[in-house]
């Protein structure tokens, strides 16, 4: 799973797709994700590191994981693997 | 061990640019967590999810709010609680403890309110469906009956040849006052003359009492103005009838139709801000009165039979997320636990619903579905939704009125019922129905109670 | 020396179908009694206002009025807070009942306004305008309120096609037919809710009035305009003052009968036999406003220096023969004040 390459992502969480124009906004725990893909994490490192760190159990987690991932594919923000 | 950070569910939100996004900028929703200074967690871990919730302190703060409006502007002012509104007994001996008459429109409601300790002379019976038994009751108890058609009222005037007492009426009159759609199906008209016609008949049966006159001009009104108009046709059919026949009634009861705080569907500003204020209403009626014809010495009582306007706010409903998903758009929907069958305004409401804990200033534009296996069953069909998870709670607000006499059983059983009363306790004020409650009622045929094969 | 006057405005939506927030800032900076620093209130990131040059100092983004009067005064105390408002002028019909309802509270917190009163706002609803013509004496087209398609049918006696579907707030729509008002009902009622008002179409010219009451009875500013070219949504393109004497007086009539307080904006039909018929009365600063200016009569100034409690003598007269012609014309913005106005919703420019 990781970002497309030319997606540019801002501190203040805001995304810019230049193939089509389309701009998002990100919270918080949306725009970690996004850094952690693009840093080439892999999805279990980054389910880890909220575990560790946030305050979520894994059932939910993984819930929301998948859920804003589809988001991603749903917005073609990823590449086509 | 180190604090774990406060995690929200990620999200990523499209920026619609240009195009007219009906939320624009939104500042974070608040959060509900407690009702009357009780935590929504306590009422759920105690009573369930959901729990109809009834505030006390609010409906008497209500009521006095509305009272104080009228009483000052207007010398004789009297309120009658309308049952259909909210007829759980808990909820009406409130109104009358404040003082408020019972204003029934069944057979049904009538000994309700008698049940309830009403008196009968302190009892408003309206509504086009009254039989000869209840007819003779209340006569016989003296309680106030407006006619509402005319086969009524022969139907009152032969019963009224053996009762021993003289029945007291009042006639239901509809008219013009400026609005659309004009509610004419109820009482008789006042432009094509049928409520003088009627007037004039009771006038000359000497059986007959003729203690009032009564109206009510529709529902969710908006706008003061026509129960303005509405007064004063009905002082002008009071000052006609001294006039006549020398005849002083009583009372004129303008009915209710006041509208909440509610918004209503296909309504472009938040009820909450389009409500007049009971000042407005009071201040239209009180003046057509005062500026009447009628004689200054002996003004009528006024009666305001207003439901929805006194109750609406008292009630909410606290229950639980039960599962976030996606549509095939990607569009996020919610599932809750409260249906349609239980939130019965949610058909012409777009009710307020809240988180019960606070959250980030994140949302996602959301569908809200009730429980129920029904395509129907849709609380908000759009709303921008802060980010709760499966098991958070929510509050509904303003569903004190009609809500809790319109619901129905289906698929699911209807839950508690909670008052709070003005101390803070909490206490059952309707049980939960259980499986062997509903099916009491149910009768099987022997011929299926055979033991299978 | 001049007084400095910090001016939050909304309606910076210049488009085909423009709001009056631009026209009503340009003639707030020719303002010969004070100097500004405007404010732009804005719905939307894409409004053209915020991005074009001299117009707003600073913008901020504003939640609808939709979404409750609460949530748009906390946004609009936060403004406050930073920017310290003397005056506030709201564009936009859909936005006024939030900002008159909440003129005291804005006037405690330092923010002058010069609206309409609620009575006078209400009375004149396209849906109560016969009523209003009854009262005050004025030539009304014959006007009903739909509040659904039921009540269509009822109703289509009392009318000869072609009629007028209008909307609550905005939008108009000429149908020859039952089955065109079906459409135009659908299309307005999803955008702005119930009732629709199906309206007598009145042949003849239309001409605009836009003035400004001091709500005492007199009328401050009053300039009359014949649209010139109008778009396909029916917008003026262009239009030129005139000197009909008949539209000052209905206009002072009108100001002088209601106390109108504020700007506003009369829409009426002269007919071929010199019948004057008001069709909408907006109760706001139109979007031509800046020919009014360019006229001579400076009707945002006069509002401004009547919001902070200054008196204000009416003006006299103003130049017939002058025109506006309205263009599109392109800027250039980048993404990044895109980014920082939606992430954030402010930008300094």
């Amino acid at each position: 799973m990781t970002i497309r390459k030319n997606i540019a992502v801002s501190e203040s969480g805001f995304v810019f797709d230049p193939d089509n124009g389309d701009s998002y906004t990100l919270n918080e725990t949306g725009k970690l994700i996004i850094d952690m893909l693009a840093e080439g994490k892999t999805e279990k490192e980054i389910k880890n590191y909220f575990t560790e760190h946030y305050d979520v159990d894994e059932g939910t987690l993984e819930n929301n994981f998948n859920d804003f991932i589809i988001m991603l594919k749903n917005f073609n923000l990823t590449e086509n693997e | 061990m180190k604090e774990k950070l406060k995690y929200e569910r990620p999200i990523i939100t499209k920026i619609n640019a240009g195009v007219t996004d009906k939320f624009g900028m939104r500042p974070k929703m608040p959060a509900i967590k407690e009702i009357d200074g009780v935590p929504v967690d306590t009422i759920i871990e105690k009573y369930g999810s959901p729990t109809f919730v009834i505030s006390e302190k609010t409906i008497r703060d209500t009521l006095k709010e509305a009272k104080r409006a009228f009483t000052t502007r207007y010398p004789k002012v009297k309120f009658a609680w309308s049952y259909k509104t909210n007829y759980l007994n808990a909820v009406c001996k409130i109104f009358h403890d404040e003082g408020s008459w019972a204003e029934v429109v069944s057979g049904f409601e009538y000994d309700k309110a008698l049940a309830n300790g009403v008196p009968g002379n302190q009892i408003i019976f309206n509504g086009p469906d009254k039989s000869k038994e209840d007819l003779i009751k209340a006569a016989e108890n003296g309680s106030y009956i407006h006619i509402d058609h005319f086969d009524e009222l022969y139907d009152i005037i032969s019963i009224s040849e053996t009762t021993t007492k003289r029945p007291k009426v009042a006639i239901r009159v509809n008219m013009d006052t400026g609005i659309y759609p004009q509610w004419d199906r109820f009482g008789f008209n006042y432009e094509n003359g049928e409520a003088w016609n009627a007037l004039n008949r009771i006038m000359m049966s000497d059986k007959l009492e003729l203690t009032g006159l009564h109206t009510h001009i529709g529902t969710y009104m908006m706008t003061p103005e026509p129960y303005a108009v509405a007064a004063s046709k009905l002082a002008e059919l009071a000052v006609r009838l001294e006039r006549k026949f020398n005849h002083k009634i009583k009372y004129i009861d303008m009915g209710g139709g006041f509208a909440s705080k509610n918004t209503l569907k296909g309504a472009y500003l938040p009820g909450k801000d389009t409500f007049p204020g009971f000042d407005k209403y009071a201040e239209a009626v009180s003046n057509a009165l005062i500026n009447s014809e009628l004689d200054p010495n002996e003004m009528p009582v006024l009666f305001l039979e207003t439901g929805r306007a006194l109750i609406d706010d008292a009630g909410y409903i606290t229950g639980s997320v039960l599962a976030n998903k996606r549509l095939a758009n990607g569009r996020r929907s919610m599932i809750i636990d409260t249906g349609v069958n239980m939130l019965f305004t949610s058909f012409w409401y777009e009710h307020e619903i809240y988180p019960a804990k606070d959250v980030s200033s994140h949302a996602e534009d959301t569908t809200i579905y009730g429980p129920l296996c029904m395509n129907i069953d849709v609380i908000r069909s759009a709303v921008k939704f802060p980010l709760l998870q499966k098991g958070d709670k929510y509050v509904i607000k303003r569903t004190g009125a009609y809500n809790m006499t319109q619901w129905m059983q289906f698929i699911t059983l209807r839950p508690k019922i909670i008052l709070i009363d003005t101390q803070g306790n909490t206490h059952v004020i309707r049980e939960n129905e259980t499986n062997e409650s509903l099916t009491s009622h149910e009768k099987v045929p022997e011929h299926l109670n055979k033991p299978k094969k | 020396m001049k007084p400095k006057y910090t001016i939050a405005v909304t309606g910076l939506n210049n488009t085909d179908n423009p709001g009056p927030g631009v026209p009503v800032i340009r003639s707030l900076r020719e303002a010969k009694s004070f100097d500004v620093r405007i404010i732009g209130l804005v719905y939307e990131n894409l409004e053209p206002g915020i991005y074009m040059k001299n117009v707003a100092d600073k913008v901020y983004q504003i939640p609808y009025p939709s979404s409750g009067s609460d949530e748009l005064m906390q946004r609009i105390a936060y403004i406050n807070d930073k920017e310290n408002l003397d005056v506030l002028i709201p564009n936009f019909d859909a936005e006024l009942f939030t900002f008159m309802k909440g003129e005291k509270q804005l006037k405690a917190s330092g923010i002058n306004t010069f609206l309409p009163t609620i009575e006078q706002f209400e009375e004149r609803h396209k849906s109560e305008l016969p009523k209003f013509g009854k009262k005050y004496g004025f030539d009304i087209p014959f006007s009903k309120p739909v509040a659904n398609l039921s009540d269509i049918n009822s109703i289509r006696n009392e009318f000869d096609f072609p009629v007028l579907v209008k909307g609550k707030f905005y939008d108009a729509y000429l149908a020859y037919n039952t089955s065109q008002i079906i459409e135009y009902f659908n299309k307005i009622s999803a955008k702005w809710g119930v009732p629709v008002i199906i309206q007598e179409f009145i042949k003849g010219t239309e001409v605009n009035v836009s003035a400004l009451g001091d709500g005492k009875g007199n009328t401050i500013g009053a300039v009359p305009m014949r649209k010139q070219y109008i778009t396909d949504k029916g917008k003026a393109w262009g239009g030129i003052t005139i000197g009909d004497k008949n539209l000052q007086d209905i206009t002072q009539k009108l100001i002088s009968k209601t106390k109108w307080r504020g700007g506003m904006e009369l829409e009426i039909i002269k007919t071929h036999e010199n019948k004057y018929y008001i069709i909408e009365i907006n109760p706001r600063i139109p979007a031509w406003i800046y020919l009014a200016t360019g006229a001579g009569q400076n009707i945002p100034e006069a509002l401004v220096n009547m919001a902070v409690g200054k008196h204000v003598e009416p003006f006299k007269n103003y130049d017939t023969g002058k025109m506006f012609i309205r263009y599109s014309y392109d800027i250039i913005g980048d993404i990044s004040q895109f980014e920082k106005l939606s992430v954030t919703g402010e930008l300094e420019l």
